[in-house]
């Protein structure tokens, strides 16, 4: 048993921290280490800054334009780009819709999607939830009714995630309702956003922001070269990319840094108070979650390991997404406390970069501190939630 | 970056699991816990024939030289066998503080013994104010031209009916809690003035109260420097401590498999209990709490210092995780079990006794976690 990098894999590690030190958009890692959401714009800009740097895909095949990185790579990119507080890939895109179309998709699609996925040139949003099926996905409605050689979209859906952006979505449609189960009958297609049948309302979430869509399809076209693989097959398609999904949100390397930041918080003392470090009880809390933190590393380290051997990710991995979901939520809990009345002040236009510092109440990063905790209640929800996780691995890593 | 044993490693554990699969199923353990010694001495010459308690000593002492990862190996292993036989008295705790800092006499006439399963032997780490404060010590050894004369008690002390020698950390300079001024002594427990009340402990496994009377010793028993026995206890104590987390996360992986069998074919409405989700969540629940101890553990024993020991910093992590999952697993699965779980009858209630000792030995989830709230640069 060991757990030491190769000297190859701490000189790539080098590489990635000199390129977030000195390459990346600084003025993007400024707004994350501050918590100001970004824009549409800075979004865009450091996503092609990226492309442009040959990394946008770690997670793609080499032919497609992905880096060819191991997994013990990637591992080490993920843990610098959080290292440095540089914002997380937008799923959508590289993630989730990316790996459908090359794994499924015929080669026009390929060639007509990837590229502008890679470079970023459209923004993807996630169709799947809708009213009335959350947890329950199978039991979606939304209707895809052939007519020549086009589909005709009616229904909603619904959390879509930054769809105010998006030029295109990717749905999961009822093609047939006369099937045996309803998991059949379920389509995979490409829509594009930029028609009179798509409308999208903003949906506010408790933090304030504008983060998610309710999405109408009122005889939406999508052409029927715009069906990835076979019709009825979509649900097939569909659970591959929850797998994806899960990994992703796990986000340990960022819990990582932010647990280690609290620290250095806690050994400070803001504005002539006590520095927290002489508080017992709470300096108990962060131990414990520092604790929590390290099984967690190790329990994605085992993964790893056992993935770059080339063997399935051990049954391990799938506490992956409820560990990491509930530590990062006690993390954000963690810095809501540290901040006292100073997480409670709600003014919003601070959170930007050309706020006057003289006016600004508390110590800005402080008061995101309630933000944060608010917006991150969604990592135990979205993604299968952490009772629908459970159920999985009771079902099939337990045999229950 | 490897998670996997090497060779000697994997012969190691199939040799261990072969033996409890064989040789010491359930019955078989309870016949040896409630015998008059508490254990049986068949199985533990055995251990020493197949080399299992030579394993932590150098080839020089007439060991195999392992480190952190063969101990794991081997105590987890022995937690899921639910082991009786004194391994953690002899080789980690009284064959730990010789091994670091007996001289070549005293390994000859203890260690070399211990190792061939010939002498029983332990460390009286603790006194009955002392709580987990292994520095905390009243008991005095003073100078009296070429002997010391020691007097005090010490308590709990595993295999201490059994137990022919005993290390005891007595003070020779200094107050109640310092550091300096501890020595560590080799007594032989026939010894005049050397009184054992014998016990058995909640977990089936034997401890004794020791009073030490005006015990007249030579500078022969001492081992190691006089007054600078408190680091080798402190690292003799975090190599223990890492031992019984890795027993515990063999007996934490035991009752999470024994439960999800058992609720498989306990039936309860017309249908096996697994079927309820109340039970499924807490089953994933404990079978998170094994992996996430696992992954501490095997951390820990990778996080060793240039002088091959564990760090202080993983040793805390890994056994105030081992105390909240352990305690969690435990208290779930005799939960589950139902009326059976609180029977004498069910070995899951005596793997349970057994985590529950183990939770409360070396320090417990608050001992630690103190601790570690005070490290200044985790
Ligand atoms: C911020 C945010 C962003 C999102 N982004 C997207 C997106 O971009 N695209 C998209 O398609 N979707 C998105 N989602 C939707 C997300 O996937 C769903 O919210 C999720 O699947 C849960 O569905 P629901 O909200 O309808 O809750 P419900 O399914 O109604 O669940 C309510 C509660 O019941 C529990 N529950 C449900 N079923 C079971 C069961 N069988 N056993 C035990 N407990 C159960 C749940 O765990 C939950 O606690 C997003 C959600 C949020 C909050």
């Amino acid at each position: 048993m060991n757990v030491t990098f190769t000297t190859a894999e701490n000189e790539f590690r080098s590489e990635v921290r000199k390129y977030f030190e000195e390459e990346f958009p600084q003025d993007v890692l400024e707004k994350q280490r501050k918590a100001i959401p970004l824009t549409r714009d800075d979004t865009v800009r450091w996503h092609k800054h990226i492309y442009r740097k040959g990394w946008a895909a770690p997670n793609w095949p080499v032919e497609y334009g992905g880096t060819g990185w191991s997994s013990v790579q990637k591992y080490i990119f993920y843990d610098e780009q959080a290292r440095a507080s540089a914002p997380a890939f937008l799923p959508f895109g590289v993630s989730m819709v990316g790996p459908i179309v090359y794994t499924f998709g015929n080669d026009e699609q390929k060639k007509r999607f990837l590229p502008d996925i890679l470079e970023f040139n459209t923004w993807w949003c996630q169709g799947y939830s809708e009213p009335g099926a959350g947890s329950d996905l199978a039991s979606l409605k939304l209707r895809a009714d052939l007519k020549g050689d086009h589909y005709v979209l009616n229904g909603t859906k619904t959390w879509t995630t930054l769809g105010q952006y998006a030029d295109w979505i990717f749905c999961l449609v009822r093609t047939s309702s006369d099937v045996a189960r309803r998991q059949e009958g379920i389509s995979f297609v490409l829509v594009d956003m930029n028609q009179p049948g798509v409308s999208v309302k903003p949906i506010v979430l408790l933090d304030g922001e504008h983060e998610v869509n309710e999405i109408h399809f009122d005889n939406a076209h999508v052409p029927i070269k715009n069906l990835v693989g076979e019709e009825g097959q979509g649900w097939t398609y569909g659970k591959v990319l929850l797998q994806h999904e899960r990994t992703a949100i796990t986000d340990f390397a960022s819990s990582k840094y932010m647990l280690k930041n609290l620290r250095n918080l806690c050994a400070k003392s803001i504005k002539s108070a006590e520095p927290l470090s002489k508080d017992q009880n709470f300096m108990r809390k962060v131990a414990a979650a520092e604790v929590e933190l390290k099984a967690l590393e190790y329990t994605e380290l085992r993964t790893l390991a056992s993935v770059a051997s080339n063997k399935a990710p051990g049954p391990e991995s799938s506490i992956l997404k409820i560990v990491g979901t509930e530590l990062r939520q006690r993390i954000d809990s963690l810095y809501l406390e540290a901040s006292g009345y100073y997480a409670l002040p709600y003014v919003r236009d601070q959170y930007d970069l050309s706020y006057s510092e003289k006016n600004r109440v508390g110590e800005g990063s402080e008061t995101n501190a309630s933000l944060v905790y608010f917006n991150n209640r969604k990592v135990s929800i979205y993604g299968g939630s952490n009772e629908i996780q459970k159920n999985i691995i009771a079902k099939h890593v337990l045999g229950l | 970056m490897d998670f996997s044993l090497n060779e000697v490693q994997t012969m190691l554990a199939d040799s261990i699991e072969k033996f409890i699969a064989n040789e010491y199923d359930f019955d078989t353990r309870q016949k040896h816990s409630e015998s008059n010694l508490g254990y049986s001495e068949e199985v533990w010459k055995k251990f020493a024939e197949l080399g299992w308690t030579a394993v932590p000593y150098s080839e020089e002492d007439g060991g195999f030289d392992g480190g952190p990862v063969d101990m794991m190996v081997i105590m987890e292993r022995l937690g899921r066998g639910l082991i009786v036989e004194p391994y953690l008295a002899n080789i980690v705790l009284a064959g730990g503080a010789l091994r670091r800092a007996g001289n070549s006499a005293q390994k000859s006439e203890w260690l070399h013994p211990i190792i061939n399963g010939e002498l029983q032997a332990t460390l009286a780490f603790t006194e009955p104010q002392a709580r987990y404060d292994i520095a905390n010590i009243l008991t005095t050894a003073v100078r009296d031209d070429e002997s010391f004369i020691i007097n005090g008690s010490k308590g709990y002390v595993l295999n201490g009916g059994n137990s022919k020698l005993l290390i005891v950390p007595a003070r020779t300079a200094g107050n109640q809690k310092d550091q300096h001024g501890i020595t560590l002594f080799g007594i032989n427990s026939d010894t005049e003035g050397v009184s054992i009340q014998g016990y058995e402990t909640i977990d089936g496994q034997c401890a004794a109260e020791i009073q030490l009377t005006n015990v007249s010793l030579t500078a022969a028993n001492v081992i190691g420097e006089v007054d600078g026995g408190f680091e080798t206890l402190q690292l003799v104590i975090a190599d223990a401590t890492f031992a019984i987390s890795a027993e515990a996360v063999g007996i934490m992986n035991v009752l999470t498999e024994k439960t999800i069998e058992y609720t498989k074919n306990r039936t309860q409405f017309g249908v096996p209990i697994s079927s309820f989700q109340a039970l499924q969540h807490r089953m994933v629940e404990m079978y998170t709490a094994c992996e996430q101890s696992r992954s501490i553990m095997m951390w820990a024993a990778m996080a060793v210092t240039e002088n091959g020991e564990i760090s202080a910093h993983a040793i805390h992590s890994l056994k105030y995780q081992i105390c909240i999952a352990g305690t969690r697993v435990g208290e779930e699965a005799v939960q589950i079990y139902g009326g059976m779980g609180v029977t004498w009858e069910m070995d899951v209630a005596h793997y349970f006794k057994r985590l529950t000792t183990i939770n409360l030995m070396f320090g417990n989830a608050d001992w630690h976690l103190d601790r570690l709230a005070n490290l200044s640069d985790p």
